[in-house]
Protein backbone atom coordinates (compact mmCIF):
# COMPACT_ATOMS: atom_id res chain seq x y z
CA UNK A 1 0.00 0.00 0.00
CA UNK A 2 1.24 3.44 -0.87
CA UNK A 3 -0.14 6.94 -1.08
CA UNK A 4 1.49 9.52 -3.30
CA UNK A 5 1.15 13.22 -2.54
CA UNK A 6 1.46 15.36 -5.62
CA UNK A 7 3.53 18.50 -5.47
CA UNK A 8 2.01 21.03 -3.07
CA UNK A 9 -0.25 18.61 -1.18
CA UNK A 10 2.06 17.92 1.77
CA UNK A 11 2.81 21.64 2.00
CA UNK A 12 -0.92 22.45 2.14
CA UNK A 13 -1.51 19.90 4.92
CA UNK A 14 1.45 21.18 6.95
CA UNK A 15 0.35 24.79 6.48
CA UNK A 16 -3.16 23.94 7.69
CA UNK A 17 -1.71 22.19 10.76
CA UNK A 18 0.37 25.25 11.57
CA UNK A 19 -2.57 27.60 10.99
CA UNK A 20 -4.85 25.81 13.47
CA UNK A 21 -2.14 24.96 16.05
CA UNK A 22 -2.59 24.32 18.99
CA UNK A 23 -5.86 22.89 17.70
CA UNK A 24 -6.23 19.98 15.32
CA UNK A 25 -6.94 20.66 11.67
CA UNK A 26 -8.76 18.35 9.27
CA UNK A 27 -9.46 18.16 5.59
CA UNK A 28 -10.34 15.93 2.66
CA UNK A 29 -7.92 14.24 0.23
CA UNK A 30 -8.84 14.06 -3.45
CA UNK A 31 -7.27 12.23 -6.34
CA UNK A 32 -7.24 8.96 -8.23
CA UNK A 33 -5.60 5.57 -7.86
CA UNK A 34 -3.62 6.37 -4.72
CA UNK A 35 -2.36 9.75 -5.92
CA UNK A 36 -3.58 12.78 -3.97
CA UNK A 37 -3.83 15.77 -6.26
CA UNK A 38 -5.83 18.18 -4.08
CA UNK A 39 -6.88 18.81 -0.51
CA UNK A 40 -9.78 20.73 0.91
CA UNK A 41 -9.65 22.19 4.40
CA UNK A 42 -12.70 21.40 6.51
CA UNK A 43 -13.95 22.99 9.72
CA UNK A 44 -13.09 21.09 12.88
CA UNK A 45 -16.51 20.96 14.52
CA UNK A 46 -15.68 18.81 17.53
CA UNK A 47 -17.27 19.80 20.80
CA UNK A 48 -14.83 17.68 22.79
CA UNK A 49 -11.89 20.09 22.63
CA UNK A 50 -10.17 20.75 19.30
CA UNK A 51 -6.69 20.45 20.82
CA UNK A 52 -7.02 16.69 20.78
CA UNK A 53 -10.03 15.89 18.62
CA UNK A 54 -11.42 16.57 15.19
CA UNK A 55 -14.85 15.96 13.76
CA UNK A 56 -16.14 16.25 10.22
CA UNK A 57 -19.92 16.49 10.48
CA UNK A 58 -22.14 14.46 8.15
CA UNK A 59 -23.21 17.58 6.24
CA UNK A 60 -19.56 18.50 5.63
CA UNK A 61 -18.83 14.90 4.63
CA UNK A 62 -21.65 15.06 2.07
CA UNK A 63 -20.18 18.25 0.64
CA UNK A 64 -16.78 16.56 0.50
CA UNK A 65 -18.24 13.73 -1.60
CA UNK A 66 -20.08 16.16 -3.88
CA UNK A 67 -16.86 18.09 -4.38
CA UNK A 68 -15.15 14.89 -5.47
CA UNK A 69 -17.80 14.28 -8.12
CA UNK A 70 -17.58 17.87 -9.32
CA UNK A 71 -13.81 17.54 -9.63
CA UNK A 72 -14.02 14.20 -11.41
CA UNK A 73 -11.86 12.80 -8.62
CA UNK A 74 -12.28 10.27 -5.84
CA UNK A 75 -12.46 11.07 -2.15
CA UNK A 76 -9.36 9.17 -1.05
CA UNK A 77 -9.46 9.94 2.66
CA UNK A 78 -8.86 12.63 5.23
CA UNK A 79 -5.96 14.33 6.94
CA UNK A 80 -5.66 15.73 10.41
CA UNK A 81 -2.98 17.09 12.69
CA UNK A 82 -1.73 15.88 16.05
CA UNK A 83 -0.59 19.01 17.87
CA UNK A 84 2.35 18.15 20.16
CA UNK A 85 1.76 14.45 19.64
CA UNK A 86 3.43 11.95 17.31
CA UNK A 87 2.06 11.29 13.83
CA UNK A 88 0.67 7.94 14.91
CA UNK A 89 -3.00 7.02 15.09
CA UNK A 90 -4.63 6.85 18.51
CA UNK A 91 -7.15 4.30 19.71
CA UNK A 92 -9.74 7.03 19.16
CA UNK A 93 -8.62 7.32 15.52
CA UNK A 94 -8.95 3.55 15.18
CA UNK A 95 -12.39 3.41 16.79
CA UNK A 96 -13.71 6.00 14.32
CA UNK A 97 -11.95 4.94 11.12
CA UNK A 98 -13.63 4.01 7.88
CA UNK A 99 -12.28 1.25 5.64
CA UNK A 100 -10.36 1.96 2.43
CA UNK A 101 -9.76 5.61 3.31
CA UNK A 102 -6.25 6.92 3.75
CA UNK A 103 -5.73 8.79 7.00
CA UNK A 104 -2.85 11.22 6.77
CA UNK A 105 -1.56 12.54 10.11
CA UNK A 106 0.87 15.41 10.51
CA UNK A 107 2.56 16.03 13.84
CA UNK A 108 2.88 19.71 14.76
CA UNK A 109 5.27 20.34 17.63
CA UNK A 110 5.29 23.79 19.24
CA UNK A 111 3.73 25.16 16.07
CA UNK A 112 6.27 23.55 13.73
CA UNK A 113 5.19 20.72 11.40
CA UNK A 114 7.24 17.54 11.74
CA UNK A 115 6.50 13.94 10.70
CA UNK A 116 3.74 13.09 8.26
CA UNK A 117 2.38 9.54 8.00
CA UNK A 118 -0.52 7.76 6.33
CA UNK A 119 -2.64 4.89 7.61
CA UNK A 120 -5.35 2.51 6.50
CA UNK A 121 -7.78 0.56 8.63
CA UNK A 122 -7.30 -3.20 8.58
CA UNK A 123 -10.21 -5.24 7.28
CA UNK A 124 -11.14 -6.55 10.75
CA UNK A 125 -10.91 -3.05 12.32
CA UNK A 126 -8.30 -4.31 14.79
CA UNK A 127 -5.48 -1.93 13.80
CA UNK A 128 -4.13 0.43 11.16
CA UNK A 129 -1.52 -0.46 8.56
CA UNK A 130 0.96 2.27 7.78
CA UNK A 131 1.07 3.25 4.12
CA UNK A 132 4.22 4.16 2.35
CA UNK A 133 3.96 7.91 1.74
CA UNK A 134 5.68 9.14 -1.38
CA UNK A 135 5.92 12.53 -3.01
CA UNK A 136 5.64 13.37 -6.68
CA UNK B 1 -41.17 -0.34 -5.62
CA UNK B 2 -37.94 -1.20 -3.84
CA UNK B 3 -36.05 1.10 -1.52
CA UNK B 4 -32.57 2.34 -2.21
CA UNK B 5 -29.66 2.99 0.14
CA UNK B 6 -26.99 5.52 -0.80
CA UNK B 7 -23.57 4.06 -0.01
CA UNK B 8 -20.69 6.39 0.98
CA UNK B 9 -17.31 6.13 -0.76
CA UNK B 10 -15.48 3.99 1.84
CA UNK B 11 -18.18 1.31 1.80
CA UNK B 12 -18.51 1.01 -1.97
CA UNK B 13 -15.82 -1.65 -2.28
CA UNK B 14 -18.32 -3.88 -0.46
CA UNK B 15 -21.13 -3.09 -2.94
CA UNK B 16 -19.26 -3.71 -6.19
CA UNK B 17 -18.52 0.05 -6.30
CA UNK B 18 -22.21 0.87 -6.55
CA UNK B 19 -23.26 4.25 -5.15
CA UNK B 20 -26.72 2.97 -4.32
CA UNK B 21 -28.15 -0.43 -3.65
CA UNK B 22 -31.73 -1.68 -3.82
CA UNK B 23 -33.05 -3.28 -0.66
CA UNK B 24 -36.36 -4.28 0.81
CA UNK B 25 -37.95 -4.21 4.23
CA UNK B 26 -40.61 -2.51 6.32
CA UNK B 27 -38.38 -0.52 8.66
CA UNK B 28 -35.02 1.26 8.50
CA UNK B 29 -33.50 -1.59 10.51
CA UNK B 30 -34.83 -4.17 8.06
CA UNK B 31 -33.41 -2.27 5.09
CA UNK B 32 -30.01 -2.11 6.77
CA UNK B 33 -30.21 -5.81 7.62
CA UNK B 34 -31.03 -6.62 4.01
CA UNK B 35 -28.03 -4.52 2.93
CA UNK B 36 -25.60 -6.25 5.30
CA UNK B 37 -26.96 -9.67 4.34
CA UNK B 38 -26.48 -9.00 0.63
CA UNK B 39 -23.06 -7.40 0.97
CA UNK B 40 -20.64 -9.32 3.09
CA UNK B 41 -18.18 -7.31 5.14
CA UNK B 42 -20.35 -4.23 5.66
CA UNK B 43 -21.81 -5.21 9.01
CA UNK B 44 -18.73 -4.70 11.16
CA UNK B 45 -18.25 -1.19 9.81
CA UNK B 46 -21.85 -0.19 10.53
CA UNK B 47 -22.53 -2.02 13.79
CA UNK B 48 -20.67 -2.56 17.06
CA UNK B 49 -20.05 -6.07 18.35
CA UNK B 50 -23.14 -5.55 20.52
CA UNK B 51 -25.24 -4.95 17.41
CA UNK B 52 -25.77 -1.21 17.80
CA UNK B 53 -25.23 1.23 14.94
CA UNK B 54 -21.81 2.84 15.44
CA UNK B 55 -22.12 6.43 16.63
CA UNK B 56 -20.18 7.84 13.66
CA UNK B 57 -22.56 6.12 11.25
CA UNK B 58 -25.38 8.49 10.36
CA UNK B 59 -28.47 7.16 8.64
CA UNK B 60 -30.92 9.46 6.92
CA UNK B 61 -34.38 8.56 5.70
CA UNK B 62 -35.20 10.96 2.87
CA UNK B 63 -32.75 13.47 4.41
CA UNK B 64 -34.06 13.13 7.97
CA UNK B 65 -31.68 11.75 10.58
CA UNK B 66 -33.25 8.54 11.91
CA UNK B 67 -32.10 9.53 15.44
CA UNK B 68 -34.89 12.13 15.32
CA UNK B 69 -37.42 9.65 13.95
CA UNK B 70 -37.90 6.19 15.44
CA UNK B 71 -34.29 5.16 14.82
CA UNK B 72 -34.07 1.69 13.32
CA UNK B 73 -37.74 1.03 14.08
CA UNK B 74 -38.74 3.88 11.72
CA UNK B 75 -41.23 2.49 9.20
CA UNK B 76 -40.44 2.96 5.52
CA UNK B 77 -42.71 3.38 2.54
CA UNK B 78 -42.05 2.03 -0.95
CA UNK B 79 -39.69 4.39 -2.73
CA UNK B 80 -38.25 5.92 0.44
CA UNK B 81 -34.52 6.50 0.21
CA UNK B 82 -31.95 5.80 2.89
CA UNK B 83 -28.48 7.34 3.03
CA UNK B 84 -25.51 6.24 5.09
CA UNK B 85 -23.37 9.30 5.78
CA UNK B 86 -20.11 9.08 7.73
CA UNK B 87 -18.97 11.37 10.46
CA UNK B 88 -15.20 11.42 10.28
CA UNK B 89 -13.55 11.76 13.66
CA UNK B 90 -10.23 11.24 15.32
CA UNK B 91 -7.69 12.87 17.49
CA UNK B 92 -4.30 12.72 19.07
CA UNK B 93 -5.21 11.19 22.38
CA UNK B 94 -7.19 8.11 23.26
CA UNK B 95 -10.08 9.08 25.48
CA UNK B 96 -10.10 6.66 28.41
CA UNK B 97 -6.58 6.84 29.88
CA UNK B 98 -6.50 10.58 29.21
CA UNK B 99 -9.86 11.15 30.85
CA UNK B 100 -8.59 9.44 33.99
CA UNK B 101 -5.41 11.49 33.96
CA UNK B 102 -7.35 14.70 33.55
CA UNK B 103 -9.76 13.76 36.28
CA UNK B 104 -6.82 13.37 38.63
CA UNK B 105 -5.55 16.89 38.02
Amino acid sequence: MALTLQNGVAEAIRAHGVETYPNECCGALYGKDGVVTATYALPNTTEEGPRRRFLVRPQDYREAEKRASAMGADLLGFYHSHPDHPARPSQYDLDHAWPFFSYVIVSVKSGVPEDMTSWRLQEDRSAFDQENLTHA
Amino acid sequence: MPNTIHIPTPLRPFTDKKESVEVSGATVGELLKDLTTRHDGLKKHLYTDEGRLRNFVNVYLNDEDIRYLQKEQTPVKPGDQLSIVPSVAGGAVSPKPRAKAEGAR
